[in-house]
């Protein structure tokens, strides 16, 4: 318990352990320390952005899908749309197709009525005009003839 | 393992006596008497410890305070080198921990400024001291039985017969730090409220300038008290410790001898086991107190009162 020169001896061997650690222990250690607790923190923060891009991402890919699925639903409507009008026209057309033939057939044949009707008008006339001469048994006057012929054709 | 020739106050003064080389009034350097022979075997002693006066050494004091503080260092400086902010091992992760301990602390204590002085003093006081007082921790004898070749402390034969273990039962040790504490305190007083200012606190407060001595009679005694104390606490708390110690380890005298010898070392075992397990919470609370209180003696130190 008494002072002495130790005193100092200890005040001196205090200044250089704290000149020692400030100049070569602390700086040192923390910046080891700031470095990491910076790259933790930096972790930390990608981390949390990493999250929040897939979240945002996610939500972009609902949307997308939800705004595909419509689309595809609008196609589809479209080609049924479509196709039913396909089906109309045709319809439409093989209807109109189906008239025109029936009309035309039909304008065929009363052609062909008319023509067979004059071919038969010709034919009996003739018929009954060489019907007639066997009758007679001589020949008629050809014109007054040709001109009752007509007429009998004529009332045909 | 206080020996025959030992009485209870012999072993106690014993070890109450520090390892001190020194000059004597006739003007010549030994290590001290006591008891009429040298405390190093083969040396001439002129006179004893109070003779000695200032100009004196407690060799043992700055022996295991310099041998604590350049293991610390060496230490720090090992971990420092290699520090890297991947991946730390076990060691650089304990004393990463240590570093972010002590610059909380400085970082609740110390606002003042961001004086790059303030880490690296506080680490060093805490570990230092922490290191000091964990020496009190050890078998009483047993370094003054190494430091005596392997005899009983006081026996002949050996080389050194007094050497104490724990530097902060020495005054001189904390007092040490303590001084200079108190140098960095009037050293920042001066350079933040200048020397004028430094003054006027203590002369013009508390009942201003009229008052002023009646005013340094109460500042200038509370200042220094402050940082008497800071040395003294830790002088007084680590003392006590040892002094403990020392009378546990008197239970220990008689164990060869009798039956009654026998069941006293057994509770002697007990108390001392008792007390190291207390000690173990005073060793680390008064290192911590230690840093604590510099830091917040220097922040006063910056303020303006």
């Amino acid at each position: 318990m008494n002072f002495n020169a130790t005193l100092f001896g200890q005040l001196l061997a205090f200044v250089f352990f704290v000149w020692f650690t400030m100049q070569y222990v602390w700086p040192y250690i923390l910046e080891a320390l700031e470095e990491r607790e910076k790259e933790i923190s930096d972790g930390l923060e990608a981390a949390s952005r990493g999250k929040r891009e897939l979240d945002e991402a996610n939500q972009k890919k609902a949307e997308i899908l939800e705004e595909a699925k419509k689309e595809a639903a609008d196609l589809v409507n479209q080609a049924n749309a479509r196709a039913s009008q396909l089906v109309e026209d045709a319809k439409a057309t093989a209807h109109e197709e189906a008239e025109r033939i029936k009309v035309s057939a039909q304008s065929d044949l009363e052609q062909a009525a008319k023509r067979t009707k004059e071919e038969l008008r010709s034919e009996v006339a003739a018929l009954a005009v060489a019907g007639a001469e066997k009758i007679l048994g001589s020949e008629i006057d050809k014109d007054r003839n040709a001109q009752i012929i007509d007429q009998i054709a004529e009332e045909l | 393992m206080a020996s025959k020739e030992l009485n209870s106050t012999d072993y106690i003064e014993h070890h109450l006596t520090n390892l001190t080389y020194g000059k004597c009034p006739d003007g010549t350097w030994s290590f001290a008497e006591v008891h009429g022979k040298s405390q190093v075997a083969g040396t001439e002693a002129s006179c004893n410890i109070s003779e000695m006066g200032f100009w004196a050494f407690q060799v043992d004091t700055l022996f295991m305070s310099l041998l604590l503080g350049f293991g610390m260092i060496f230490f720090m400086r090992r971990v420092a080198k290699r520090a890297s902010s991947s991946k730390p091992g076990k060691v650089q992760n304990a004393v990463e921990y240590l570093v972010t301990l002590v610059r909380d602390q400085v970082q609740d204590n110390f606002t003042a400024s961001n004086n790059p002085l303030m880490g690296p003093l506080a680490l060093t006081i805490f570990v230092w001291v922490f290191l000091m007082n964990l020496m009190d921790l050890l078998p009483i004898d047993v370094v003054p039985w190494i430091a005596n070749g392997f005899n009983a402390p006081n026996a002949e034969g050996g080389a050194i017969h007094y050497f104490k273990v724990l530097p902060v039962a020495d005054i001189n040790a904390p007092m040490g730090m303590a001084l200079g504490v108190l140098i960095l305190i009037h050293y920042y007083s001066i350079k933040s409220k200048g020397l004028g200012g430094f003054l006027a606190e203590l002369t013009f407060q508390p009942y201003g300038k009229w008052m002023a001595p009646i005013n340094v009679i109460f500042e200038i005694p509370g200042f220094y008290a402050k940082q008497l104390a800071l040395g003294l606490r830790l002088y007084g708390n680590l003392f006590a410790g040892e002094m403990i110690f020392i009378l546990i380890a008197l239970f220990f005298g008689g164990f060869f001898s009798s039956f009654a010898g026998v069941l006293s070392g057994i509770a002697g075992l007990a108390l001392n086991f008792i007390w190291a397990v207390f000690h173990i919470l005073v060793v680390i609370l008064q290192a911590f107190l230690f840093m604590v209180l510099t830091l917040v003696y220097l922040q006063q130190a910056h303020e303006h009162h």
